[in-house]
């Protein structure tokens, strides 16, 4: 296959699956980059997932328009599968968005980031989005800036985000190929005309290569977003890749297709499938080479506020911030300090952990399988959460002698108080069904009835590490079922793996 | 000779940088097109900007309410399952 890139190199093949670097590795997936991008990363809610457990982001919505279609966006609402679907973000002016920032940097002290992703593309809104930046930039010299694209407009951008001392642009590519391309693209706006098919997709790929190349060169971060589509270009992203990594992009972030019929996107609406966990797991393993792959993106809201998953957004609408008198040089002394305090406390955490890297082919010759654990959390790298309050299970893949962290897997709670517990049957089978592949799952209670159908459905509960160190809990009950005997069998599972 | 805007517009913005004659103005949610200025690009573009970023089916139409978008022709879903989503905020999946 011809791709249509420039100077589309691929990197060395490296080992291999986990025998190189790039594997997740506890506590984070970003111990193998350069010090250099480490130090600008590991403080980043969006990137670290120990990060963003203390430190809070935000997105303004000041971006409304768009200059390709995607098959899986709806335009009536936020692009489904860069930020989460079915609310249409409140969008704002400029001066809007940098006085609700300059309100949420005051009220939320953790606050270190702040994001233009859309609904739409940040650079479909040049002027929008830069003066945006343009503010910020010097009304909150403190608050870290990102943007995220499509790439179309991207190379007539570079000069521009340089300007704004914008360290962190996320594009999303999605194929290096137009045959591909046109399976997910029906057009672009390019030149002032509407153009569909393979040859928009051609214009849109060489574009967002050459914003990648244009980025790299000036040493700005770039992560490469991909939306994993089953049967289009599940098998495509690896090449993909390959070729992002090798031009320079520091992370692949490859999600899972969000494509509900009732969203009204093409692929909703035409019955695409959406990828399960395991394939996505799958895909990221395979894409992993030599880079880290993301594995704990929540394809946020275009206006989410706050830490990752709890969005408080609602405290800070357009008429409340109004009302709010912002006095931005006292919070951003009280910012520093508090900062301060939680770098201290991450660089003590840090120090604590060895940081063990998930190595099989290192370990001795291991008598044990590896099994997928699942952990109810509220955060704080805790088993604190009740399995009925669970918005989502952290699943991490254990092994003999190490682990790492695969993926947080999204659920409706299972009893959230009274009202919704009427469906909890229907719910309670669409969480196991989101628990494939796992054999334990830690919470810090479970109810009675769920505990038997997990049971059933092959997933033993586990309430006794409540309040515990998830690191330490899953190293205990691997343990246990090794020394009881019961991971002498190699499963399908890490045959496949 | 004038385009309009009609009320499935989304209000996103994407049209009115593109007006060279700055005939569009924003609205909530829908924006508007002033008769008196729209040309509808004669002279300018091949096509009409506006017509041609806008991502609404249906969203502009000519003066003789003849859309510039048809049904269909930008997602490419076929035309009897745009109806059912429309009606219904669904559709009963063909593919799955």
């Amino acid at each position: 296959m011809e791709l249509p890139v420039i100077s589309n190199t691929a990197p060395e093949e490296s080992g291999g699956g986990c025998s190189s670097s790039g594997c997740g590795t506890a506590p984070d997936a970003l111990s193998h980059l350069p010090d250099s991008i480490r130090s600008k990363v590991q403080d980043h809610p969006c990137y670290s997932e120990e990060a963003h457990h203390y430190f809070a982001r935000m997105h303004v919505a000041v971006a409304p328009a768009c200059n390709i279609q995607c098959n899986y966006c709806n335009r009536k609402y936020d692009c489904s599968n860069e930020s989460r679907p079915g609310v249409v973000s409140e969008v704002m002016s400029p001066d809007q968005a940098v006085k609700k920032t300059l309100a949420v940097a005051a009220a939320i002290p953790q606050m270190t980031v702040l994001g233009i992703a859309g609904p739409g593309d940040p650079l479909a809104n040049p002027e929008r989005t830069f003066e945006t930046f343009r503010q910020l930039s010097e009304q909150a010299p403190d608050i870290k800036l990102c943007v995220s694209t499509n790439g179309l407009s991207l190379p007539q951008s570079v000069d521009e985000l340089a300007k704004h001392n914008i360290d962190h642009v996320t594009i999303t590519i999605n194929c290096v190929d137009p045959e591909i391309g046109a399976k997910i693209y029906p057009w672009i706006f390019w030149e002032n005309k509407r153009i569909f098919g393979v040859e928009g997709a051609k214009i849109l790929i060489e574009q967002q290569q050459k914003g990648l190349e244009m980025l790299s060169a000036r040493g700005i971060l770039v992560k490469v977003n991909s939306v994993m589509i089953p049967g289009v270009n599940d098998e495509h992203l690896k090449e993909v890749s390959k070729i992002v990594k090798a031009k320079g992009a520091f992370l692949h972030n490859v999600m899972p297709l969000i494509a509900e019929a009732e969203h009204g996107t093409y692929y909703g609406i035409m019955g695409q499938r959406e990828p399960t966990p395991l394939e996505l797991e799958a895909l990221q393993d395979s894409c992993s080479g030599d880079m880290s792959m993301m594995r704990h993106c929540r394809q946020c809201r275009a206006d989410a506020v706050g830490l990752l998953g709890e969005d408080r957004g609602a405290e800070f609408t357009l008429d409340k911030i109004d009302e709010m008198e912002i006095d931005y040089a006292t919070a951003m002394v009280e910012r520093a300090k508090v900062h301060d305090a939680i770098t201290s406390e991450l660089e003590m955490k840090r120090a604590l952990k060895s940081a063990p890297k998930f190595n099989p082919d290192a370990e001795e010759k291991p008598a044990t399988r590896a099994i997928r654990i699942a952990i109810a959390s509220k955060g704080g790298g805790l088993v604190n959460e009740h399995f009925g309050h669970a918005h989502e299970f952290l699943v991490y893949e254990v092994g003999p002698t190490s682990h790492r962290f695969l993926t947080h897997r999204k659920c409706t709670p299972y009893c959230m108080g009274d009202e919704s517990c009427g469906d909890g049957e229907t719910v309670l089978g669409q969480i196991i069904k989101s628990l494939e592949g796992v054999e334990v799952l830690l919470a810090s209670k479970i109810g009675f009835e769920p505990w038997a159908d997990l049971e059933k459905a092959g997933i033993q509960p586990n309430g006794e590490h409540a309040m515990e160190p998830i690191e330490e809990a899953i190293r205990a009950v691997y343990d246990e079922l090794a020394a009881a005997g019961k991971l002498d069998q190699p499963a399908e599972a890490k045959a496949a793996a | 000779m004038a385009l309009e805007i009609t009320e499935v517009c989304v209000g996103c913005y994407a049209c009115e940088p593109l007006c060279p004659n700055k005939a569009i103005s924003a609205g909530n949610p829908v924006f508007t097109i002033d008769p008196d200025k729209c040309t509808e690009c004669l002279g300018d573009y091949e096509k009409p900007q506006c017509a041609e970023i806008c991502p609404i089916e249906a969203a502009i139409v000519d003066e003789l309410g003849d859309a510039l978008n048809p049904l269909g022709s930008l997602t490419g879903i076929p035309i009897h399952l745009i109806e059912e989503y429309n009606t219904t905020g669904t559709v009963a999946r063909p593919g799955v």
